[in-house]
């Protein structure tokens, strides 16, 4: 999605005026975005917690700033600077980070993003993105351009299957009817489940649904439906627990006085083993790749 | 030497924003001021804002204009910067009377989204200088006037953002950035040089490529001179001040970074200030 998300911005910095600030990385990515953007694209160094600051302050006088790094880089190492400096003010910063969930994979902990959106939108004024596909990464990216608000964006991997028609970018979106439950997923896992089950008949796969958004946008009545006839609701995160959209998912079903007889959540938990692998090696070790999925839900 | 206690502030001499309702207040009325303040409040932290604002008032009724932005990265000094803004015209007595009561929009570290001359709400250490050079980056993007001061103070330079900021400031050229340093040589819990060894500062700061000096911070001719004849790169001044200048008992004491005034220490603190 990188490539995708370059792109997007370089669009945009043709039609408005934002500065980019960078955490030393982009090699072979943003190239393009800074040939664009000239003296507003700027390495801000490995200095985390200043970039940040430095958009907070740029913001604060009417420029639109846009930050940049490896996921965990951007929200965990100047968690406080985003705190304080951006979400206390509510200041048109945007933070963009790489590689979430388990998206480095073996590249290590140290670079995973597998509690990004859920202390992010824990924060006061915050929204969150998480694209599910490429495609729908320049919808994003003008939602949060024109959104006066801080946001952080989740890049992953693009894994839609190539055959599979793309609908419209929503925040909530149904991509596939289906009869066995209602199947949430977050971000880019729902490629590897379109893979598994769009060539199944409606009769025997869930109804898949993809969320991109946070704060929890408000349920279409369409999903409202199909969990109230089908009382079995699937959701799939790389995220843990814990400040999860399953959580957000079930807290606001229990408010509005559903609850669907079944229920599972399948989530990040962390390094089970403590060996590391690729980021489709993780999925499978947590049991939120599409197989482990499908066989619990069918 | 002249020193900002000895001089008044004719209003006629302030440059803020809205000068037009500044008060006329001589910098010991101020000094009187913040200490009845805290008194009627009951709180403390008062002796790094007898530090900080000679410094503070002189920006605020001598120096700053309309374009120009401060930044309270010490935002202990909260009270010293009350002051200011009430000796400019930009807060009122009534505002003041609510100063770290319940309702109030002057809290013990400043908070934001209420009042021009409080631009971020700051009070963890570390944040203001970053977010400075943000606001001169962003005004040099953006072809803006107006220069941004920032004031730190000396034990908030053992943070590690203090120092990135540092960075970029030198190599991004920020020349419409001035950064104050309140160098009272005393933190929460011990000196500056117990703590931390944070001697020699100025020398610090200027291996890092700023353009610094160091001067008397209680010494209004000291910082005239020492706002002068800047160039493209980041000034910074360290204020070498007193924690607690002007009232005997508190001078060089580090527990009146907590402690609150008795009221008899409170009318002892007015003699000796004698505004």
């Amino acid at each position: 999605m990188r490539n995708a998300f370059c792109d997007a911005l370089v669009a945009a910095a043709a039609v408005r005026p934002f500065a980019f600030l960078t955490g030393d990385l982009g090699f072979m990515a943003l190239e393009p975005l800074q040939a664009a953007m000239g003296a507003r694209f700027i390495n801000a160094g490995v200095a985390e917690a200043n970039m940040v600051s430095v958009a907070a302050g740029m913001a604060s006088g009417g420029l639109q700033a846009w930050t940049y790094s490896i996921a965990p880089f951007v929200y965990a190492r100047p968690f406080e600077q985003i705190r304080n400096d951006v979400c206390l003010h509510d200041l048109d910063v945007k933070l963009v980070g790489n590689g979430g969930g388990y998206g480095y994979g073996v590249m290590g902990a140290t670079h995973h993003a597998i509690e990004d959106y859920g202390v992010m939108a824990a924060l006061q004024n915050m929204r969150v993105f998480v694209p599910a596909f490429a495609g729908d990464v320049a919808a994003i990216v003008t939602r949060m351009a024109d959104d006066p608000h801080p946001a952080y964006l989740r890049l992953g991997r693009d894994e839609k299957p190539a055959d599979f028609t793309l609908p419209a970018y929503a925040p909530w979106r149904k991509l596939l009817d289906g009869a066995c439950g209602v199947l949430v997923v977050v971000g880019p896992g729902a490629g590897p489940v379109l893979a598994e089950i769009a060539g199944l008949d409606p009769a025997d796969r869930p109804e898949l649904w993809v969320l991109s958004e946070l704060p929890l946008p408000a349920l279409p009545p369409a999903l409202l439906a199909s969990i109230a006839v089908s009382q079995a609701l699937f959701v799939v995160e790389e995220h843990v627990a814990q400040g999860s959209v399953g959580q957000m998912l079930a807290h606001t079903l229990l408010l509005a006085g559903i609850a669907p007889r079944r229920f599972e959540h399948f989530h990040a938990h962390g390094y089970l083993s403590g060996r590391y692998g690729s980021q489709a090696w993780h999925r499978r070790e947590n049991g939120i790749d599409a197989a482990t999925v499908l066989a619990a839900v069918r | 030497m002249t020193t900002l206690s000895d001089q008044a502030v004719p209003a006629d001499h302030v440059n803020s924003a809205n000068q037009a309702t500044a008060n006329h207040v001589t910098p010991a009325q101020a000094r009187a001021r913040l200490l009845t303040m805290h008194h009627g409040a009951k709180v403390g932290h008062i002796g790094g804002n007898l530090s900080a604002i000679d410094a503070m008032l002189h920006l605020h009724t001598r120096v700053m204009g309309p374009d120009d932005v401060f930044i309270l990265s010490k935002g202990h000094s909260a009270g010293a910067l009350y002051i200011a803004l009430w000796a400019a015209g930009m807060i009122d007595d009534a505002e003041l009377a609510t100063f770290h009561k319940d309702d109030t929009r002057l809290g013990g570290h400043p908070v934001a989204h209420w009042h021009p001359g409080i631009r971020f709400a700051t009070g963890s250490l570390g944040h203001g200088l970053g977010l400075a050079a943000g606001v001169a980056l962003g005004k040099r993007l953006q072809g803006a006037p107006g220069t941004v001061y920032c004031l730190l103070s000396d034990g908030e330079c053992e943070e590690g953002a203090i120092w990135e900021a540092a960075l970029f400031a030198v190599h991004q050229s920020l020349g419409n950035l001035v950064v104050l340093v309140d160098a009272n040589g005393l933190q929460g819990f011990g000196s500056t040089a117990a703590v931390a060894s944070l001697e020699p500062l100025a020398d610090k700061f200027a291996g890092f490529g700023l353009d610094t000096v160091e001067i008397d911070g209680h010494s209004a001719a000291a910082l005239d001179g020492a706002l002068g004849g800047r160039g493209g790169t980041t000034r910074v001044i360290v204020l070498r001040t007193v924690k607690g200048k002007g009232v005997s008992f508190m001078e060089g004491r580090m527990e009146w970074h907590y402690l609150a005034l008795s009221d008899a220490q409170y009318a002892q603190a007015l003699a000796e200030i004698g505004a």
